[in-house]
């Protein structure tokens, strides 16, 4: 069964409503039928093998209304079929054109004409032949040139059409006129084959490289291709599918095994494991449960459960995905300027040069100097290839960023691409770039215990009286109650560890007042009388704490592990704080390196690379994670307003910078790089935060940025050398250059099958990138 | 024939690279029929305010099947005889060339 909403033209009241149900639903195979007033909108569920789409417009028009296809659809369909309708005359014009050639050629070309039937050596035959080629089959080329010249401009179709209206009109003269000819002197031979011949493989080219166009824009088709369809929402008590247009945020959505998740949203029921590699890239499928994000198109694999909306139609995930690839495709690489500076002035120029051409060889050439001129003349202009020059940069972009996409690896536009391949150094943001940004507690070390009286949710007559053992372990849930207390207002990673490792000891938080977060150094708030600062060791030399020997080697030994140490002080006397505040105990958290973090810094500094970690941790903690990722280089204290200074000293060594982090705390950081490169946990990435947007969490994805990029600039330096060489040595000599000296002259006719693989062989270059491994 | 085919360059030079571009002030929306070129070519839209430019193709040739802004991050298909309405609120002043697919025919956007 499908289900598909149509929009219904023509609907006044509540009766046309039922006229068009009743319609439909007579109509054998269509389960149900429900027309909307308000929204004009008919859903309609039906067997697809044997309802189609004509036959639900006639049942609506049978009662006098109109079923309308929605705008992009219609649009998307007339050019789907304009394109094929296009291709499929193309080819007929190719045919047609290359047949009437070949015979053409076959009755003219010396060395094969002794072999041919009289009736192609004869002039009037070859005329008749060529007459369609030349208006028929030519005719693209006439009616892009003519409404070109009105505006004043040219194009590659000018040079095509006046090459080969020259050499039409002249063999047509001489065919009619044999005589006038022979009265000046030369022989009065026509050149229909190279008129023909020209026509048809330039539009042969035409042909192979529209095909190949079509390869080099599929990856915004693929994406596209990966929305699902349908939803089953959960309405009313009752699961109804309905056309994914139609789901709404809150929509509680049901998805069962093998289904693809139709819109983003959070699981509220049941878990899966989920198949993200079509839109993160990464092969491994997901685990989640309630509470878990999830995106729309990805494919659920083994369980059923029931979700949330968050995100429909342009907000998701996907959408923005499309948007973001179709923007970059349309974007301009600053290597592209020179090409485009030229390709405005070419073909006039080119049109000069032939003209020089023909004046130089007729005044100078050897006779039949007429002759030569022309076709010297017609060469130039039919080997000229500006559509090369145009090809050259965006498609190799478009097939660029495609495979980007396919590989989790979004880039913001075709000059951040281009700069990548320059970077010299990457930084590593640490916590949750490098590390997994879910730091947990693993020590909480008391140093004094915190008094009952004081009216902490744990006091209890008698504690006094416990074991040491016991009251050991309630002094380390007093330091965890305070320092989750105050942290609970907080967003910070190491924050939430603290309050989670609180929540799972069930440890009842107390309320805090006077909170504040101090950037760098920690937080700070009031709970009960008592002033409780949070923090490193910043903040606790700003409150004058001091910090015992003993107290000093548990940090280190804490630090040299690579867990961040945070020191809990209170102050009972606010006001004079600074005298009165004590360290009452140390939790230390600790984040854990990602498992690709290792191979992925490997990667980069195998590409000569150099690589480097920030963070604000304190330098022992820093060097122990750096350890663990095979970093060498490491920033360390580095306070969150400090990273896009440290960026900027970094550049100043006259390297090429890339910044990699997660785009929501260091923005700064990355728009100071020259490529910011924002790396998402999988779902929760800030598309567009950076240059450089990597929608997984595998850490060699940033490797592979780099190396598509530098694939991608090695096609577009490839097909600007080929483009532009091609013209430089090419026009030359069909000018005539080598003739003096080696007596070589360009025949138009292959001048036009170099033209014609000029063009292909850039765009099959580009999509020669589809093969490389990144 | 020289002082013929030196003419005929510098006819050549004349008719195509000194054309003089008529500028046409766009407040809101501007129609653009893409026939031989972008006509009109040249347009001056205000900065900061949305402008919707409709571009309607009559010319067959493949080359004018797609329009490409470049500076405004836009590539969109122009299905012949159909009007194709794309939007911009240029936040930069200057003078942005727009072109077909194949980077053959030119049109501007000054923006001021």
């Amino acid at each position: 069964m499908e289900t598909k909403t149509v929009s219904i033209k023509g609907m006044h009241c509540a009766s046309c409503v039922r006229l068009i149900e009743k319609a439909v639903g007579k109509i054998e195979g269509v389960n149900s039928c429900n027309v909307n007033l308000a929204t004009e909108k008919a859903t309609i569920t039906f067997d697809s093998k044997s309802v189609d789409d004509a036959k639900i417009s006639s049942a609506v028009s049978s009662v006098g209304y109109e079923v309308l296809k929605e705008e992009n659809q219609e649009i998307e369909d007339y050019e789907k079929k304009t394109k094929e309708k296009e291709l499929r005359d193309l080819k007929t014009r190719v045919i047609v054109s290359l047949t009437l050639g070949s015979l053409i050629l076959f009755g003219s070309f010396p060395g094969l004409m002794e072999f041919a039937p009289s009736i192609l050596k004869n002039f009037v035959v070859q005329l008749i032949l060529a007459i369609p080629v030349q208006f028929w089959a030519g005719l693209p080329f006439y009616r892009a040139t003519i409404p070109a010249l009105r505006h004043r401009t040219a194009n590659m179709d000018t040079l095509v059409a006046l090459g080969t209206t020259v050499a039409f009109s002249y063999s047509a003269f001489v065919t009619l006129f044999p005589q006038v000819i022979q009265g000046i002197g030369v022989e009065p031979l026509p050149y229909f084959d190279v008129a023909t011949i020209i026509i048809g493989l330039i539009l042969l080219g035409r042909y192979f490289e529209a095909k190949a166009k079509i390869n080099t824009s599929e990856a915004i088709k693929r994406l596209i291709g990966l929305q699902a369809k349908t939803a089953r929402v959960v309405r009313e008590g009752k699961e109804v599918d309905i056309p994914i247009e139609q789901v709404v945020a809150g929509d509680i959505i049901r998805v069962r095994p093998g289904e693809k998740i139709p819109v983003d949203g959070v699981i509220v029921e049941g878990n899966s494991s989920i198949d993200e590699s079509m839109v993160t890239g990464e092969s491994i499928p997901v685990e989640k449960s309630v509470k878990d994000v999830i995106v729309g198109a990805t494919i659920n694999k083994t369980g059923t459960f029931l979700y949330k909306a968050t995100k429909v139609g342009a907000d998701t995930m996907l959408s923005q995905i499309i948007k973001l690839v179709a923007e970059a495709q349309a974007s301009k690489a600053p290597i592209q300027r020179l090409a485009d500076l030229i390709s405005s002035y070419f073909v006039p120029i080119v049109i000069m040069l032939a003209v020089a051409t023909f004046v130089i060889w007729y005044i100078f050439g050897p006779p039949p100097a007429f002759l030569f001129a022309m076709l010297n003349a017609i060469a130039v202009l039919i080997i000229a290839c500006p559509c090369a020059m145009g090809l050259a940069t965006p498609t190799a972009i478009m097939v660029g960023t495609g495979i980007g996409a396919e590989h989790g690896i979004l880039i913001k536009d075709a000059e951040s691409l281009e700069i990548t391949h320059k970077v010299k150094t990457v930084i590593f943001d640490k916590t949750g770039t490098l590390t997994h940004g879910k730091p947990q507690v693993t020590d909480v070390i008391p140093f004094s215990v915190i008094a009952r009286s004081e009216g902490g949710p744990h006091s209890k007559s008698g504690d006094w009286q416990s074991t040491t053992e016991d009251r050991h372990a309630d002094a380390r849930d007093d330091v965890l109650r305070l320092a989750a207390s105050i942290e609970k207002g907080s967003e910070h990673s190491l924050a939430e560890a603290i309050v989670s490792e609180a929540e799972s000891k069930k440890i009842k938080l107390q309320p805090v007042t006077k909170f504040q977060a101090i950037a760098g150094h920690g937080v700070e708030g009031k709970v009960d009388s008592k002033q409780v600062y949070l923090g490193n060791r910043r903040l606790m030399e700003r409150e004058k704490v001091e910090i015992l020997n003993q107290v000093q080697d548990d940090i280190e030994r804490l630090e040299s592990e690579g867990k961040t140490v945070m020191m809990l002080a209170t102050s009972s006397r606010h006001s004079k704080r600074s005298e009165e505040s004590q360290l009452i105990g140390l939790i230390a958290v600790a984040d854990t390196v990602k498992e690709s973090a290792k191979e992925g810094v490997k990667a980069l500094q195998k590409m000569g690379i150099e690589v480097v970690m920030i963070t604000g941790d304190n330098q022992r903690t820093a060097n122990a994670i750096a350890r663990q990722a095979g970093i060498k280089r490491v920033l360390a204290e580095i306070l969150p307003d400090q990273k896009e200074a440290e960026v900027r000293k970094i550049q100043a060594e006259g390297k090429k910078v890339a910044m990699v982090g997660d785009g929501i705390n260091d923005a700064p950081a990355l728009a100071a790089a020259d490529v910011g490169i924002a790396m998402g946990t999988g779902t929760d990435v800030a598309i567009e935060a950076g240059d450089i947007t990597l929608i997984n969490k595998d850490l060699k994805t940033v490797a592979q940025a780099i190396e598509l990029s530098k694939k991608t600039m090695r096609t577009i330096k490839m097909n600007l050398v080929w483009a532009f060489g091609y013209n430089i040595i090419l026009i030359p000599v069909a000018m005539g250059i080598l003739y003096p000296v080696f007596r070589i002259l360009l025949n138009p006719i292959f001048a036009s099958a170099a033209m014609a693989l000029s063009s292909i062989s850039v765009v099959s270059n580009s999509l020669l990138l589809k093969k490389v491994k990144i | 024939m020289t002082i013929a085919g030196i003419s005929g360059v510098a006819f050549t030079y004349w008719f195509f690279l000194m054309k003089k571009e008529k500028e046409v002030a766009v407040s809101d929306s501007v129609d653009i029929i893409v026939e031989g070129g972008y006509n009109p070519e040249v347009i001056s839209i205000p900065k900061g305010k949305l402008t919707k430019i409709n571009f309607k193709r009559l010319d067959p040739t493949d080359c004018l099947g797609e329009v490409v802004l470049g500076d405004f991050k836009i590539r969109r298909e122009l299905p012949l005889n159909k009007s194709v309405s794309i939007e911009i609120t240029p936040q930069k002043s200057g003078e942005f060339v727009y072109s077909c697919g194949m980077n053959m025919y030119h049109g501007k956007i000054i923006v001021k």
